[in-house]
């Protein structure tokens, strides 16, 4: 007995020791603390924060099954890189493949302007490299600047392995430096040995970005631009020359654009929503088990402390779909303790003393417990969709839900029984 | 088990009347089914509906619905791409000047087809998983036969009633339908199992009492918990479908539906069919 006292002591502790860490965790941002410290922020999801979406199809006829993998690959970090020029580096850019058919998904929160994204994903930037050609002093009067770049050097963006700006150590002016794979540099050798002393100049989708004058042939496949730029235009530059073309061409299916007004108009409803449904749990189970519902409404506050922190820790991205999860986990979290609680009745009108019948009470429910919860636990795998398999949903929304009802099992696993037995053993032993 | 016959009227006309529905209205199925666009705008102006969609004539676009609710209007239409879009926004900015735009959502039809093959492939891995889980459980495939059985009699009749409420109330089937169809099936089979465990735990201590007798006994003895789990999920999903707003109200609904054949089902559908397989093997 005395031992069993120790150690449910020692389980209080862990218990208030964690829910102490839960509440640093969850600070919220209008408290103003004498030292420098932010809680994890919530994390939410498109429908929510507000935001595009666009999905696209993946024209992949042009493309061998050998070099599709990589070229998909490729894609995608080219999407990002010019999603990340805009300034949006919170976009989410994601391929997805079912058989023959592939898709590319982007996600970017907090823009409000569909046209902008769908223009600035959906452009075909080309780079070339385009050398001057002699033209008759006659001619070169009249000429556009596409006429005097005419000789194409068959070099393009696929030929560029990396882009980045250095300093120049003699004048400290910026400069951006280009790196070209192997068959780019053999082209560039060639081109530079070709146009030596002569401009070649750069475009980006037909449109000049820089004609620096070629100094000595290079055969290292590295080549700097150096010319008036400050450090912002240098890193532009670079991030342009970064992006460069699309090894495959995309074919917009899907737009989708939330307002991030309907966002918080939902979150405020949502809450609105818990927090009765809450008080309405609390006050059923106080009402039908008195004191040992109180201790379930105590392991509840515990519950959605652990979940809240959690959510801020992993982090879980919160969706509509996901919140409504977390609601719905409430709901089930008190499962365990109304099992356990019919359970230590009956053994109560079985003459047992007080404090046997909640020992029975839980090693009994415990069985069911576990069973019931594995095949919610099973669905719930089958919804997030782990692996994700392309014969499941691979929708954020589906998966927002998912994420939200597993962690909620689990953790009103620990919860309603691991935190109100202990809770239930310290209200024993006054008793 | 007494009201077997009662239990066994119940469930049938519930699933004659999904029957009927589903084939006499079908559904409404959402854009993410059928395809198509949704759009969300304000127009502070409020020009008439016969403004508002003569532009869409004018644009040859097929216009489903327009409701309009004091300068605001929720537009559904065909599928549109990117060009079409802009002429739209062009247009509405000619006809009101503080035009905005809250949603926009545009769906090719065959996104439809594959979320539909998804939802189907995922029921059916699901029944899989939740079949095998409890017939190793109980190591006795009458179990999981039942469990699976009452799992599918909730599931239709879920799809049924929302075959009734798309008709009577507008309710339509989406990607978060879907969603409340899986968590159905595991709600349901939660309850079930929670029920079975008593059987398992009676037949254990009296091996030679009837399997009739059991089951009274372990329904008799588990169903305020069910009941009492139920009425608290009933509790958090009511006041979300009441106070949640628009977006969630019908997924909380389907949920709340569901759950509440789950319970039901635990002891009306499963327990009944396990009896008649017992009596059968017997």
């Amino acid at each position: 007995m005395n031992h069993n006292s120790t150690k449910t002591k020692k389980n209080i502790l862990i218990i208030l020791l964690l829910v102490l860490s839960c509440l640093v965790v969850n600070i919220p941002d209008w408290v103003t603390l004498p030292w420098s410290y932010h809680s994890p922020p919530l994390k939410y999801g498109l429908d929510l924060a507000g935001g595009v979406s666009l999905a696209y199809q993946i024209d992949t006829t042009s493309i061998d099954s050998q070099n599709l993998s990589p070229a998909l690959e490729a894609l995608k970090s080219n999407i990002e890189k010019r999603v990340n020029l805009f300034g949006l580096s919170e976009a989410n850019v994601q391929t997805s493949s079912q058989a023959d058919s592939h898709r590319l998904i982007v996600e970017i929160p907090g823009i409000d302007d569909l046209g902008r994204a769908v223009g600035l994903i959906g452009q075909t930037a080309q780079l070339k490299f385009m050398g001057e050609s002699s033209l008759s002093p006659e001619a070169t009067s009249t000429a556009t600047f596409a006429d005097v770049f005419s000789l194409d050097t068959n070099i393009s963006g696929s030929h560029l392995s990396r882009s980045g700006v250095q300093v120049n150590p003699n004048t400290s002016q910026p400069e951006v430096l280009l790196e070209f794979n192997q068959e780019g540099t053999l082209l560039f050798e060639k081109a530079t040995q070709q146009f030596l002393d002569q401009r070649i100049a750069i475009f980006l989708d037909d449109y000049p970005i820089t004609f620096p004058i070629v100094q000595s042939v290079i055969s290292d496949g590295r080549a700097v631009i150096s010319g008036d730029f400050d450090s912002q235009s240098a890193k532009s530059l670079s991030a342009q020359l970064n992006a460069g073309a699309l090894p495959l061409s995309i074919d917009l299916i899907q737009q989708q654009h939330l307002g991030a007004t309907l966002g918080q108009q939902a979150i405020n409803k949502g809450i609105k929503a818990g927090l009765v449904g809450l008080f309405l749990v609390c006050l059923f189970m106080i009402g039908n088990y008195g004191k040992l519902g109180f201790i379930a409404n105590l392991g509840l506050i515990v519950y959605g402390l652990i979940t809240l922190s959690l959510y801020r820790l992993i982090p879980v991205t919160l969706t509509f779909p996901g919140v409504v999860g977390f609601i719905l986990s409430v709901g089930m979290a008190v499962d365990s303790n109304i099992l356990i609680f019919e359970r230590m009745k009956e053994e109560l009108r079985n003459g047992k003393e007080w404090q046997v019948a909640m020992e029975l009470g839980f090693g009994r429910a415990w069985d069911s417990i576990k069973d019931a919860n594995t095949c919610t636990i099973i669905t719930a795998l089958i919804l997030f969709n782990p692996f994700g398999w392309t014969f499941l949903s691979n929708s954020g929304l589906v998966r927002g839900f998912a994420v939200t009802l597993l962690l909620g099992i689990l953790v009103s696993l620990f919860t309603g029984v691991f935190v109100t037995r202990n809770l239930l053993r310290v209200l024993a032993k006054q008793k | 088990m007494k009201l077997r016959p009662l239990f066994l009227t119940i469930s049938l006309i519930c699933i004659s009347a999904s029957i009927f529905s589903i084939f006499k209205w079908g559904f409404h199925p959402s854009i993410d089914f059928a395809g198509g666009s949704i759009w969300e705008i304000s127009l502070p102006s409020q020009p008439s509906s016969d403004q508002v969609s003569d532009i869409f004539i004018s644009q040859n676009i097929s216009l489903i619905s327009l409701s309009p609710d004091s300068g605001h209007y929720t537009l559904k239409f065909q599928n549109i791409d990117q060009q079409q879009k802009i002429n739209l926004d062009t247009e509405f900015r000619q006809l009101d000047a503080d035009f905005s735009q809250q949603r926009f959502e545009t769906l090719s039809p065959s996104l439809g087809k594959e979320l539909l093959k998804k939802t189907i492939s995922a029921i059916i891995l699901s029944s899989l998983a939740l079949f095998l889980f409890i017939g190793r459980r109980f190591k006795d495939q009458a179990f999981g036969i039942s469990a699976v059985l009452a799992m599918l009699h909730d599931t239709f009749i879920l799809i049924g009633s929302f075959s009734l409420l798309g008709h009577f109330f507008g309710a339509e089937l989406d990607t978060l339908f879907v969603t409340a169809v899986l968590t159905t099936l595991s709600a349901s089979v939660h309850d079930t199992v929670v029920t079975f465990d008593r059987i398992r735990e009676l037949r254990f201590k009296n091996f030679k009492t009837k399997w009739v007798d059991l089951a009274n006994q372990a329904v008799s003895e588990t169903l305020v918990r069910s009941v009492n789990n139920s009425m608290t999920i009933i509790f958090m999903l009511l006041s979300l479908a009441i106070l949640g707003g628009d977006t969630t109200r019908w997924f909380a609904i389907a949920l709340l539906v569901g759950a509440v054949l789950g319970t039901y089902s635990s002891f009306a559908v499963a327990v009944p069919i396990l009896l008649f397989l017992k009596k059968k093997e017997s």
